[in-house]
């Protein structure tokens, strides 16, 4: 019986010990959130939103890097998201479970592993420099593009491996071949979490600063891009620029809280769209 | 025709399956092909020699000393394993020195005279160190060039200055850069583990799946906030926080990139611990629980070393990552490229010191090249992180067959 209460008591502690850890890490998740929010929100106005920055960027608004993280994540997008699904695509339905499949896997977690500033480094020495596009929206695409492949490969091939194989030989059943198979059967019934890991993608290439800063970032460029060939200004860059190295930094700081929070309500937005998707779309599939 | 469409398709995706594989090998291309231009030269400015008295037996100097003589932290030749004498330094300004202007007349236009009064200068001093360009050095003359041994892996790794501009020679020791990287790093993890575990465990074992279903998002979320806004964060608060409750100069230090870089690290544990204690197999947990033992018994004697492998994985992804996490410890660290003797001095990383310098390299000069090499140092780092973490987790596998 004593053994039995000691089991107990240590049961209850241990638990409970979790339990608190757990709530500080959801603590200090919206300790950040709430700082920036009660920061920044008095700063957010459509002025904010719509106007040029002004006066060594201390009034004024974050139009251009609004606009300029939007053609970025745009372009990655337009590039990663065909290859990232097509690459998924070909991985789990076409390879046979050999070397070849394991070292395309392997390749595909390196890829996920590799540093951002690394893909920087890259995307400065092969998009900047070698293909000669300059400082430009195309080069900052391309790496931003390379950099969430990973991401959109590794969600593809999750969400089909998860379709039962039922679908696929009742398919095939009624003579259908395999392109025709997964085009009109297995992809339709992926789509709500390739679309989920998308949506997620989206939020991480928009908030990404590190490969960006060598490939297209601008520190200070009051005007809108005209072409994929011109350098833009982009909202992580902007926020790392207001905080560490504007002109004046007491001044520019309430510019600062503005950005940092328009970039938590991106990610905000995307991971409840994310969400959203992932419940509607599967409950609409089910029925 | 059908056939041949569907061949096509065939084709594509094919081609778009190797695509991650090609990404690679071409990063590790452009990377070392940069990176490898650092290495077998000289680290002096381009057309730029060190000269000394033909007397002088020493005729080889590392660029470590050539910084130490030029910087009077080694002021007699007997430190450099020559003769018992104090050196002088000389360069170009100090020529005023040992001539007047009148002695000097016309020398703007006479690049030779010039050459011969700096040869006199070399020739008549015992002890002088010159640091000269390549032509203001006559055709005969009676000066004793020193050699400054190339830039070698040695040297690289090993160095404990970095000071890519730095004159008459520039350092490229990452010592310190990789010191800092690692500790900053482990510090994090350190402090991430034990609530990455405790939020593991308690997701997949205690919570019940309403709870569980708010942590998930909220996790989410935290991987998805930009490292900006946290680099942001660590600057606003962690940074005056962190100065005050120490008592510190300065508040970015070590330790609260290491706090910073904890949050960020967060999710990557978590995630990855939670997947391997949910994967360990129903009937090992069930027999124990048959046997009388409690959940609490069962978790930490069961469920937790049945899940080790996948947990150690966590682990060192937590690191890979936290070792090449850029723009919040750049913000938050300090940046000051020494070696780091305790967690509240400023440090520097790897990466933080890619972002910060790259701007102002100059591209195709040796600088340039050094920070490309430091990328290549951490491509390996995180190539290494992953192949562990590969053979760890099918190391576990294997053994829950068994």
């Amino acid at each position: 019986m004593k053994g039995r209460t000691k089991k107990r008591v240590a049961e209850l502690i241990a638990f409970n010990l979790f339990r608190i850890m757990s709530a500080s890490i959801v603590l200090v998740l919206f300790s950040i959130l709430a700082f920036i929010v009660v920061r920044g929100i008095g700063v957010i106005s459509w002025d904010f939103i719509s106007k040029m920055p002004e006066e060594g960027m201390t009034k004024g608004g974050i139009w251009p890097a609004i606009v300029g993280t939007m053609c970025l994540v745009a372009g990655s997008m337009l590039f990663a998201f065909p290859v990232g699904v097509l690459s998924g695509i070909y991985i789990n339905e076409f390879v046979k479970d050999n070397w070849f499949k394991r070292f395309v896997k392997l390749m595909t977690n390196n890829l996920a592993g590799v540093p951002s500033i690394v893909f920087g480094l890259f995307g400065m020495s092969l998009f900047v420099n070698t293909l000669g596009f300059g400082d430009s929206i195309i080069a900052g695409s391309l790496t931003l593009g390379l950099l969430a492949l990973p991401v959109i490969i590794r969600t593809t091939e999750e969400s089909l491996k998860s379709i039962d194989k039922y679908h696929r030989e009742g398919s095939y059943a009624l003579g259908a071949t395999k392109i025709q198979t997964i085009r009109r059967v297995v992809l339709p019934l992926a789509m709500p979490n390739i679309i989920t890991g998308f949506i997620l993608s989206i939020g991480r290439v928009s908030g990404e600063t590190a490969p960006i800063l060598f490939t297209v970032a601008a520190y200070f460029l009051p005007k809108l891009p005209s072409s994929m060939f011109d350098q833009v200004m982009a909202l992580p860059y902007h926020l790392y620029v207001l905080s560490t190295s504007g002109t004046d930094m007491e001044a520019s700081r309430n510019m600062a809280y503005g950005t940092a929070l328009v970039l938590i309500l991106i990610v905000l937005i995307l991971n409840l769209l994310a969400n959203f998707t992932r419940r509607f779309l599967n409950k609409k599939i089910k029925q | 025709m059908k056939k041949l469409l569907e061949k096509l398709t065939e084709g594509i995706l094919m081609l778009s399956g190797t695509v991650t594989t090609v990404t690679v090998l071409l990063i590790v291309f452009f990377l070392f092909k940069e990176g490898a231009g650092l290495f077998g030269k000289s680290p002096t400015e381009d057309g730029f020699t060190v000269a000394v008295n033909h007397n002088n037996p020493i005729d080889k100097l590392s660029p470590e000393q050539i910084k130490n003589v030029f910087d009077q932290n080694i002021v007699n030749w007997k430190e450099l394993g020559g003769n018992d004498d104090s050196i002088i330094l000389f360069r170009m300004d100090d020529l005023l020195s040992y001539y007047s202007e009148d002695e000097l007349g016309g020398i703007d236009t006479n690049m030779s005279l010039l050459a011969q009064k700096i040869d006199q200068v070399i020739e008549n001093n015992k002890g002088v160190i010159a640091f000269i360009s390549a032509n203001e050095i006559p055709k005969e003359h009676h000066s004793k060039l020193v050699r400054i041994e190339s830039i070698g892996l040695g040297s690289f790794f090993g160095g404990e200055v970095w000071f890519p501009t730095s004159t008459p020679v520039a350092q490229f020791g990452i010592y310190p850069l990789l010191m800092g990287t690692l500790w900053v790093s482990f510090i994090a993890i350190l402090i991430a583990l034990p609530f990455g575990l405790a939020a593991a465990i308690y997701m997949a074992e205690i919570a019940d799946s309403k709870v569980r279903g708010i942590l998930k998002p909220i996790i989410e979320l935290l991987a998805g906030i930009p490292s900006v806004v946290y680099g942001f964060f660590g600057l606003i608060v962690l940074v005056p926080l962190v100065q005050q409750l120490f008592n510190l100069p300065v508040g970015e230090t070590g330790l609260t990139g290491s706090i910073v870089l904890a949050i960020m690290a967060l999710p990557t544990i978590i995630t990855v611990a939670e997947d391997a204690i949910t994967r360990t197999p129903r009937s090992v947990r069930e027999a124990s629980l048959a046997l009388g033992a409690s959940q609490w018994q069962t978790i930490y004697r069961i469920v937790i070393p049945a899940a080790s492998s996948g947990i150690t994985a966590a682990v060192i992804l937590g690191i890979g990552r936290a070792i090449g996490e850029t723009m919040a410890v750049l913000m938050v660290t300090g940046n000051a490229a020494v070696v780091p003797h305790s967690m509240l001095e400023p440090m520097r990383t790897i990466p933080a010191t890619i972002a910060a310098e790259l701007g102002e390299a100059a591209k195709g000069s040796l600088h340039y090249d050094a920070l490309f090499a430091l990328g290549c140092v951490l491509f390996i780092i995180t190539m290494l992180v992953n192949i562990t973490v590969e053979m760890i987790s099918k190391k576990g596998t294997k053994n829950k067959l068994r």
